[in-house]
């Protein structure tokens, strides 16, 4: 080839590059258990949040548009850890995303912070409580600064929700069953999240009024808990404090409607967070209440608006790992307001970003977790009330609708 | 208390003893070491899903099209998977992992990973003793009995039954005398996930149905069967009683260690095995037979 013809090929491919260079995607690796409802549900936030940037023209990086594109990980982190980082290695290394965001069982996610951290990779956590996670930026800055947890709060912060809502529980128990002294029983699966939270409970329910009657912790993957409900029946439980996130929670709504359990269930209940806890316990699980995120309720501005679009796209319900669709919109507000991607200059604009999700009404602490707060990081409860999800907690947030307690 | 131990136990014990005894039989009669054979109790669960539910037939034609269902199923696996390495026990048990394995993931592909409940065949409870027991409990139990009686029968009173305790006893005798062992392999194939089908069919309503079930109930079942003997049927029975009663204990006495049951039962299997290595009703070497 003379040099006449390869000077102006040498210049197109330039050209070619640099425009392909200027027009790149930026890439948001969502990741999560794609088999199960909680990746399912990452994946649907993160599928609106594209469509929505792309709908109105892109994220703005220094005047330039970039596209949103979202890239489908699956961890397998409730089946092996293993998998879990794994795949986020994956995603750094060959996929090339810009930014992680997800992951939902502690323990792995734990491991896939030390993926995320080796490569210096900002990752948004949407789904795990440990404050293990927060605390690893608050003793070593350097290395997990580039770790910030979108939703929900940390276990500690969980906690602080369940006994407020606890208070109000008993409170009515108070008034209409006319016991001062209402009887806990609590219930938590024996995992490594709810060790924290039990501590919590047997120390601060007593300074509450009211009366622990007994811990039980069955597996997580108990099948049957007839036995431990036939001991909570007979030590006269009042209130059902649940710990659970798996299959347990389906177990005991079902058996306590099925055995006629004259107590109310409350507490973290995943599986009683999905639209399916109803079909799944056989229309059993009346009145089983769990702290829950997403409701037709004015949490913030956009929860509604966020909740009526996603019904309509999905036909179901939104569950709290959907809040993916914050955590992408959160990036697209530093992103516009710093001119760039590069983590080393998002990472101080986020520490001191306020920006109003769907779910919650986002500020971080020195440890990159939510700051807690009642009505803006604090969640809502919900109760299955006769097939619906009633939600009941904070009552000032407009929308909430009356608590019920079971038939003694 | 102590009603509440008797009826939680028998309800567990029950169910446990129809894995367990399904899988001692086909150990004996054809030395294969099912692993997949909770596969197969989860399987005729979804089956149960999938007709109740999806398909909307009624419980009753149900339970037999689910139960016939995995039978069937089991039957084309054995021909397919476990006969062309039946001789190779090694083989055997790392072929019945794979089958576990690839009925887990086409679960969690049809289903997705969801947990599913389904309506009980009668609803209400019944108080015995003080303690309050649902209908489909007892529904359980009776099944259970049933199941029991039919297959103590099946091997004893039967033609079949005989020719099974025979290639249980020694294979080349049995081969000799003119039984078609290879035959009477698969029929004890089928009768072996059919215990395990019917446990599946009778428990979906009360448990969860998902597609990792069928890992919890494995350990239980194995640990039962070293417990009694490895391919002692008695064995089996009375090994899934002792496993089922010492778990619903550990519940009533340690609240808070409810999770360890698992443990407290295998605590006991090693116990048993230290004192006697056989197992309680096993034979001591394999020439005995």
């Amino acid at each position: 080839m003379s040099r006449k013809l390869l000077l102006p090929a040498v210049a197109a491919i330039g050209l070619v590059f640099s425009q392909a260079v200027w027009s790149q995607n930026i890439k948001f690796a969502i990741l999560g258990p794609m088999a199960f409802v909680q990746g399912e549900n990452h994946w649907a936030g993160a599928e609106m949040a594209r469509d929505e940037i792309n709908k109105a023209g892109g994220i703005s990086v220094g005047g330039k548009k970039h596209m949103v594109e979202i890239l489908k990980i699956d961890t397998n982190e409730i089946q092996s850890v293993p998998d879990a980082t794994n795949a986020i290695e994956r995603a750094i290394t060959r996929d090339k995303a810009d930014f992680l965001i997800g992951g939902f069982r502690s323990e792995a996610v734990l491991a896939m912070q030390e993926v995320a951290m080796d490569n210096k990779k900002l990752f948004l956590g949407v789904g795990a409580a440990a404050s293990k996670l927060g605390i690893n930026v608050e003793q070593n800055y350097e290395r997990y600064k580039y770790w910030f947890r979108a939703s929900p709060t940390k276990d500690v912060d969980l906690a602080k929700t369940l006994f407020a809502v606890m208070g109000s529980v008993a409170q009515q128990i108070r008034t209409d069953l006319k016991k001062e002294v209402p009887k806990v029983a609590i219930v938590a699966e024996k995992t490594a999240w709810t060790e924290g939270l039990i501590k919590a409970a047997q120390a601060n329910l007593p300074k509450m009024k009211m009366e622990v009657v007994g811990l039980w912790q069955p597996s997580a993957v108990a099948t049957d808990v007839t036995a431990e409900l036939s001991a909570i029946k007979r030590a006269e439980a009042d209130i059902v404090f649940t710990i659970i996130s798996g299959p347990l929670g389906i177990v005991l709504g079902r058996q306590m409607g099925e055995l006629q359990l004259p107590a109310v269930a409350w507490g973290i209940n995943v599986e009683a967070q999905k639209d399916g806890f109803w079909q799944a316990t056989a229309g059993k699980g009346n009145y089983v209440s769990t702290l829950d995120t997403y409701a037709e309720v004015e949490s913030t501005p956009k929860t509604i608006p966020f909740v009526k679009a996603f019904k309509a796209r999905f036909k179901k319900s939104p569950i709290y790992t959907a809040a993916t669709y914050d955590a992408i919109f959160s990036l697209k507000q530093v992103i516009e307001q710093t001119g760039t991607i590069d983590a080393e200059k998002l990472i101080p604009a986020i520490e001191k970003m306020e920006y109003v999700g769907t779910g919650a009404i986002v500020t971080y602490d020195k440890r990159h977790d939510l700051n807690w707060a009642v009505g803006k990081t604090s969640g809502i409860a919900v109760e299955w009330q006769d097939g619906e999800k009633v939600p009941f907690w904070p009552p000032q947030t407009k929308g909430m609708k009356p608590f019920k307690l079971p038939k003694h | 208390m102590f009603q509440d131990i008797l009826i939680s136990g028998l309800v567990n014990s029950g169910v446990y003893a129809l894995l367990a005894l399904g899988f001692s039989l086909i150990f004996g009669v054809a030395r294969i070491v099912n692993i997949a054979h909770t596969a197969f109790y989860m399987l005729a669960a979804y089956a149960l899903y999938g007709l109740l539910v999806i398909a909307k037939v009624p419980f009753l034609l149900a339970i037999p099209l689910a139960v016939a269902a995995v039978v069937a199923l089991s039957l084309v696996c054995y021909k397919l998977v476990i006969e062309p390495v039946r001789q190779h026990e090694s083989a055997v048990l790392i072929a019945t992992i794979a089958l576990a394995l690839i009925f887990q993931e086409s679960l969690l592909v049809a289903f997705g990973g969801s947990f599913r409940g389904m309506p009980n065949a009668i609803e209400g409870v019944v108080s015995i003793i003080g303690v309050r027991v649902s209908y489909q409990r007892l529904i359980v139990l009776v099944v259970v009995a049933l199941t029991l009686v039919a297959t103590w029968y099946l091997l004893n009173r039967t033609r079949l039954g005989l020719a099974i305790r025979a290639a249980a006893n020694d294979q080349e005798i049995a081969n000799l005398m003119g039984i078609n062992v290879g035959r009477v392999a698969m029929y004890t194939v089928g009768i072996s996930v059919a215990l395990a089908a019917i446990a599946g069919v009778v428990v979906a309503p009360v448990f969860v149905v998902d597609p990792l079930m069928w890992l919890a109930p494995l350990v239980t079942m194995l640990a039962i069967v070293v417990l009694g003997g490895l391919g002692s049927l008695k064995g089996s029975v009375i090994g899934a009683f002792i496993i089922g009663y010492v778990e619903a204990i550990t519940v009533f006495a340690v609240p808070s260690g409810s999770y360890l049951k698992g443990a407290v039962a295998l605590t006991i299997m090693i116990v048993v095995l230290l004192i006697r290595p056989e197992g309680l009703f096993g034979v001591v070497f394999e020439e005995e037979r």
